[in-house]
């Protein structure tokens, strides 16, 4: 039996560029059922789904596809919650182009299934239906967790174990809930509304949420352990690094944490209704390629600055980001400087930021990363004007609990050691998982972290 | 929600600000700062700690309304809440027997130098505090210091209690007071503690300033509140606030301090709310 193959994904619908550019809306706005029926009919429902293997969560994915195609969105929904508790946020922020979408077998000569925007359309569906359903809790069973940050690792700890009854607590060092998909990743890519849905559908689980308490401040883990069985530090990467190059700290230049937090935080666009100011610059410069310098960029944008470049020391096809977002930006008008280094910032008397020094690089060999080592051109020094210069270059681990947990094993980076396959650490009933371990990475990683340590404290408590 | 027990302004313009807090009385220590919001649109606030009760789970600071958020929380009366108070942040001051320790305050400083004259005197050094204002009317807490020093020395720019002028005249008032301190230590302004810091480092006399930047988060996350230490760029809210004021790139900081100037005060003037009552 042989099928028709529709070669291309079925475009989703987007606000336009010179629309969304005005506003922090969603951009993507979603498939229709008859939109994600026709995309869900170009699943070749392999024997072997290799997407499945390439999600970290392992989701059913052939088996949601084919509730959708039967129109049970119902069933589908359940059936991704079996082993995700977020997909209303992984939809929209997975990389599924490096995941399950990256080992779709249609993919090979076409473009595969777009299973993160099906995963999107259930999750939704679920939400508008107004019904959530909730899966059978098992009983208590009279032990108490204790979660370090309400991140995506945290949340899918949170998740796992409340179903398996546990007395579950998180404690989360900012005013909101959500880690970077509340402070880093902007409105227009994931509405906060959603990830304040997704939290409050985790405590309706019976989980336990203390929000302004500091792990490492206001209480040690130490001191935690006397109250809990076990505890799982999932605090993230929050430490911002800077390029270390002449002039970092002018007014005008922020970290990418900054930024963004003050924007989706503080709600810094709302300004003055919300009181943290975001200045919005004329001329922004971002340096770095991933989803964070793409967001950045994007924020800029709509905040009304007139130009808006990402600076980045390699070529296009290095950038990390998604190439969604990527496409995204250049639709906006971002503008892209590829093979350009910054070395030094410039500014004026008061402190401020008037322009930046950079230099033009070229490939060479590939590096440690398989990437062609950017290498500069000598003598290629120019300038640009600039106001605000944003730094998305990456993200070491908070200090605050490895400098107050004796016995912790530390890495070079400052990121906590512990077990790929199950997140123990070198504490007794300490576990870590997420990008407090692995360093900045994705939303879809911390959780599979999240979903393997959930598994080994279930299995040390249960003994 | 953190409930308002206490809010008086003490002398024009500084209030003391008490509020239930019982998660972060166990492990304050002088020099720590915590970080509230007045409310669900305003801005995370850092101010440091001036005194704390742990048996009532109670939090003192004194903080001077400055711009938009700081006018918010004039306005709180006892009773009300906010909706955020977190901490203690930022590592405490160094508490040892050094032997005799000036402690300088100024401003909201002189609520936040209390706790550490207090803990300096417990662990045995000889403490003197020195309060500077611009006018007698705007020195308070001499009551608490005089409990915990050996004596207290008011300097105003009027000259209406004490030495008449500013800090500057510390080597001058160090030798008419007989002091020799191994170790001064300041919290107040920016002005304030770059000053003392430049008038003691001829001396080769050891201080130490509690520093005030810009902050959102205050656990390290943003970086918004890094300022130069002896050439490396340091983060205050998890690296400090405590640094060697010799040290200090006063300069860069001070203009970093003034990058909101304008919009500290814009919702003021849009919002419609206007002073504290």
């Amino acid at each position: 039996m042989s099928k028709k193959i529709i070669p291309k994904k079925i475009p989703m619908p987007k606000q336009e560029p010179f629309e969304r550019i005005k506003n922090f809306e969603e951009v993507a706005l979603g498939f229709t059922p008859e939109l994600a029926r026709q995309e869900a009919a170009r699943c070749l429902s392999c024997k072997t789904p290799f997407c499945v293997a390439g999600c970290p969560v392992a989701i059913d994915i052939p088996g949601f596809i084919k509730d959708i195609l039967a129109e049970d969105f119902g069933r589908g929904v359940r059936r991704i919650k079996e082993t995700n508790a977020l997909p209303a946020v992984c939809g929209r922020v997975c990389p599924q182009e490096d995941q399950c979408e990256k080992v779709c077998v249609l993919g090979k000569k076409n473009e595969p299934v777009a299973i993160g925007r099906l995963e999107r359309f259930l999750a939704d569906w679920e939400a508008a239906s107004g019904t959530i359903e909730k899966p059978a809790l098992a009983p208590a069973n009279g032990k108490k967790v204790a979660i370090v940050g309400s991140g995506p690792a945290g949340i899918t700890v949170a998740n796992d174990l409340a179903l398996l009854g546990y007395g579950v607590t998180i404690f989360e060092a900012l005013h909101d809930a959500g880690g970077v998909l509340t402070y880093g990743i902007p409105e227009f890519r994931l509405p906060k509304a959603i990830v304040r849905r997704e939290v409050n559908y985790v405590q309706s689980l019976g989980v336990n949420l203390h929000l302004d308490y500091i792990v490492g401040k206001t209480r040690t883990v130490d001191s935690l352990l006397q109250e809990f069985d076990g505890i799982f530090i999932g605090a993230g990467a929050g430490l911002p690094w800077f390029m270390e190059i002449p002039g970092e700290n002018l007014c005008g230049v922020y970290s990418a944490n900054e930024y963004l937090t003050r924007c989706n935080l503080m709600k810094g666009f709302r300004f003055p209704a919300y009181n943290t100011p975001l200045k919005c610059a004329s001329r922004a410069m971002v340096f770095g390629g991933g989803n964070v310098a793409m967001d950045s960029a994007r924020t800029a944008l709509r905040l009304g600055a007139d130009e808006v470049h990402i600076v980045y020391r390699r070529s296009r096809t290095e950038l990390p980001a998604r190439i969604e977002e990527v496409e995204n930006a250049e639709e906006e008008g971002v503008i892209f400087d590829f093979l350009t280094l910054p070395v030094r910032l410039i500014g004026d008397e008061a402190g401020w930021l008037t322009e930046i020094e950079c230099l033009r690089m070229e490939l060479g060999e590939p590096d440690d990363s398989g990437r062609r080592r950017p290498v500069a051109i000598k003598g290629s020094e120019f300038r640009m004007k600039a106001d605000a210069v944003v730094c998305a270059i990456g993200n070491s681990p908070n200090p605050l609990i490895p400098m107050t947990t004796p016995g912790l094993t530390i890495g070079k980076k400052g990121n906590i050691v512990a077990n790929e396959e199950d997140g123990r650490t070198s504490r007794e009933r300490v576990w870590a998982g997420g990008d407090v371990v692995t360093g900045a990475a994705t939303v879809i990683s911390a959780m599979g972290a999240g979903r393997k340590a959930a598994k080994s404290i279930h299995e040390f408590l249960s003994r | 929600m953190y409930r308002v027990v206490e809010r008086r302004m003490i002398v024009p313009n500084l209030h003391e600000f008490t509020v239930e807090a019982p998660m972060v009385t166990p492990s304050v220590r002088p020099g720590n700062f915590i970080i509230l919001r007045p409310d669900e649109t305003g801005e995370r606030v850092p101010l440091s700690v001036a005194d704390w009760d742990a048996a009532a789970g109670t939090v003192t600071t004194i903080f001077m309304q400055v711009g938009a958020s700081t006018a918010k929380l004039a306005r709180l009366r006892p009773g009300s809440f906010v909706p955020t108070y977190a901490g203690p942040l930022g590592k405490e001051t160094e508490i040892a027997k050094f032997g005799t320790v000036l402690c300088v305050g100024g401003c909201y400083g002189i609520g936040s130098i209390y706790p550490v004259a207090r803990a300096l005197r417990e662990a045995g050094n000889t403490v003197y505090t020195l309060l500077e204002a611009r006018s007698r009317y705007l020195l308070y807490w001499q009551d608490k210091f005089r409990a915990v020093s050996e004596r207290v020395i008011e300097v105003t720019r009027d000259g209406t209690a004490g030495y008449k002028g500013h800090v500057s005249r510390l080597p001058e008032i160090l030798a008419l007071e007989k002091i020799n301190p191994d170790r001064v230590i300041v919290n107040g302004c920016t002005f304030q503690m770059m000053r003392t810091s430049q008038v003691t480092k001829p001396l080769g006399l050891k201080t130490i300033v509690n520093m005030n930047p810009i902050m959102i988060d205050g656990t390290g996350m943003c970086g918004v509140c890094r300022l130069t230490v002896a050439g490396k760029t340091k983060f205050a809210c998890v690296d400090g606030p405590d640094f060697d004021g010799h040290e200090v790139d006063w300069e860069e900081f001070l203009k970093r301090r003034k990058t909101y100037n304008p919009e500290e005060v814009h919702p003021l003037r849009k919002s419609g709310c206007a002073s504290h009552y």
